[in-house]
């Protein structure tokens, strides 16, 4: 069973269709990339998944449990994060906090309102251990305003795997992140755990190819292949798309 | 550093407990009880006053919801404290308290709802309409409320039937600071809790909160519920410490004055509704006298001095104050190089 499912998902924005019969499947573990020139829709697909637009037909799957209805809060607890292709962050707050507050949400304590915030130990500990798994220990009392760019993308990316996700849907993680600090960047999102399935929307073919597993392509709001990496890039209609762009494996 | 769980607890752990310049700001407001012994009058209305903006710091501050009308809430439970007691209906002035503050906890919930959706600017004219339709409603039932005589007849009970309110104020202001300091408590421990994080996280960026599983929506309904009643506590205190309530408790006045507090003390540190208080109280008061007839327009003249000049420079001066205090002290401790004084936005 796929972990993640669209049915026939589409997306009407008064006279212009942003989606159309889109029907993914994203296998367990898979490390499944979306891709697609600009204005294909790929944002409304993830808009649609997470919740934060509602489709005007079609159904969503998640773990075989129907949430085409649910909040966007609901879904996270359902198990599916995501990152925003361009930073939405706390800014006032510190990585350290930030992540304490992904934390404390998950396990329920974001209504407490008598104990201090990391009173557990649990909740400490868990803290200590994204920091470091996305190499922002060293910054974790910084306020997030003034953290480098490359950073705030780590955080960014942190904050999303902070909820525990089943399912993490990663919107153009690298997108204008300077060469100097990609290569971080890009060591963290290879070493996300294997049991965490990734949905990757990506620009960057490099990124995409060294990542994927699995690769759909959309095209004009609809999908147009679905299929391993290799398949993708020697297929004549992606290649017809990509006009001009170089799709070597 | 050494970033193990047991130094990010201790961290967070050492984060929310009292600093010792609040303490010391505590021992100083009690002992003015002592200090000043002609001034209760006026130093009780700033202690209602700091309360009430406290609410509005709680919902401003943290949340960043702005209303134009949170005398709504001070003004309901001033009447509903007012009419309790006159019809004898609950007699202990300190029950009677909590009641008027779940009164207006309650206006709080149910108004909530209204300001979930919008601008600042469509909350301000829905807290303003709010305000204005229950100052109306009492004016229009002035068989119950007095209308614009007022509620007579009030008559407060001694607190625990041992502490009468004394003419010269003195019970009334240690009762006054006494409430001011429990509620100081529990929003306190609200703010330094996750559940206050999550409002600083929503304040500073909803579509995110929403988006790591934040019911955003029930967190503001919860936060304006709190503020009311706090608010409402600040009004029932006025109506028992002057065993009176007028329908100026509704009043616009009130509500921007509020504003002013915070703008003057400062916003989302918890203590810039009780320092901003005290500021404008102490302000009003001496060109009171200077001149009793303009006097606002000197107030007027300070707010525009102090947007002019900024509070970010305003508070630049003070950090810079407390850092010279802290070398004086010789604790000059090595400090996370942080990225301060340029960074921020000049230019006003």
């Amino acid at each position: 069973m796929p972990i993640l499912e669209t049915i026939g998902l589409e997306k009407r924005f008064g006279g212009i269709t942003a989606a159309h019969d889109v029907s993914l499947s994203i296998e367990k573990g898979a490390r499944h990339a979306l891709i697609g020139p600009n204005g294909a829709g790929k944002t409304t697909v993830i808009n649609l998944l997470t919740g934060v637009l509602r489709p005007t037909a079609g159904s969503i799957m998640l773990a075989g449990k129907d949430i085409t209805g649910l909040l966007s809060h609901e879904r996270v607890r359902l198990g599916m994060a995501r990152t925003f292709q361009i930073n939405q962050l706390f800014l006032d707050l510190t990585p350290l906090e930030t992540i304490g507050l992904a934390i404390s949400e998950r396990l329920g304590k974001g209504s407490d309102w008598w104990r201090v915030i990391g009173s557990s130990s649990a909740v400490t500990g868990e803290i200590v251990e994204i920091l470091e798994r996305f190499r922002l220990a060293d910054v974790m009392h910084t306020r997030t305003a003034i953290l480098p760019y490359g950073k705030q993308r780590l955080l960014e990316i942190a904050l999303a795997f902070a909820c525990r996700p089943q399912v993490l849907l990663l919107d153009e993680p690298a997108a204008g992140v300077p060469e100097v600090e990609r290569h971080e960047l890009l060591a963290t999102i290879a070493a996300l755990p294997k049991d965490v399935t990734v949905l990757l929307i990506e620009h960057d073919m490099d990124l995409v190819f060294s990542f994927a597993d699995r690769i759909s392509v959309l095209v004009n709001g609809g999908l147009l292949v679905d299929g391993a990496p290799e398949d993708v890039a020697h297929d004549p209609r992606v290649k017809a798309v990509y006009l001009g762009e170089e799709l070597d494996v | 550093m050494p970033s193990s769980a047991d130094s990010v607890s201790a961290y967070l752990a050492r984060r929310a407990r009292w600093s010792p310049l609040e303490i010391a700001f505590w021992i100083f407001v009690f002992a003015t009880i002592w200090l000043f012994p002609g001034k209760y009058l006026i130093m009780k209305d700033t202690a209602i006053l700091a309360l009430f903006a406290l609410s509005l710091d709680l919902i401003l501050g943290y949340a960043g919801i702005i209303s134009l009308g949170h005398a709504a809430f001070f003004g309901l439970a001033g009447y509903f404290s007012g009419l309790i007691a006159k019809y004898g209906i609950i007699n202990e002035p300190v029950i009677a308290l909590i009641c008027s503050g779940l009164v207006a906890a309650a206006l709080g919930f149910i108004t909530s709802f209204l300001v979930l959706r919008g601008s600042d600017l469509t909350r301000i004219m829905v807290t303003l309409g709010i305000s204005l339709i229950l100052g109306e409603i009492a004016n229009r039932y002035s068989n119950i409320t007095g209308g614009a005589d007022g509620l007579q007849g009030v008559d407060i009970k001694p607190i625990f039937g041992l502490f009468r309110f004394d003419l010269y104020g003195h019970n009334g202001y240690i009762y006054s600071l006494i409430v001011l300091f429990i509620c100081f408590v529990i929003v306190r421990r609200i703010v330094y809790s996750p559940f206050g994080l999550s409002l600083r996280s929503l304040k500073g960026n909803p579509l995110r909160a929403s988006a790591i599983g934040i019911p955003v929506n029930r967190r503001l309904v919860a936060i304006y519920t709190v503020s009311g009643g706090l608010a409402g506590i600040a009004g029932g205190l006025l109506t028992q410490t002057t065993a009176f309530c007028s329908l100026d408790v509704f009043s616009f006045d009130r509500s921007a004055d509020l504003l002013l507090v915070l703008i003057i003390g400062g916003t989302g540190y918890l203590y810039g509704g009780l320092i901003g208080a005290v500021i404008y109280k102490f302000l009003q008061d001496w060109i009171a006298t200077l001149t009793p007839q303009y006097w606002q327009f000197w107030i007027g003249f300070v707010l525009v001095v102090i947007v002019l000049v900024g509070r970010e420079r305003v508070e630049g001066w003070i950090a810079a104050v407390r850092e010279f205090i802290v070398r004086l002290g010789g604790r000059l401790v090595e400090r996370p190089a942080t990225v301060g004084g340029g960074a921020g936005p000049d230019g006003h």
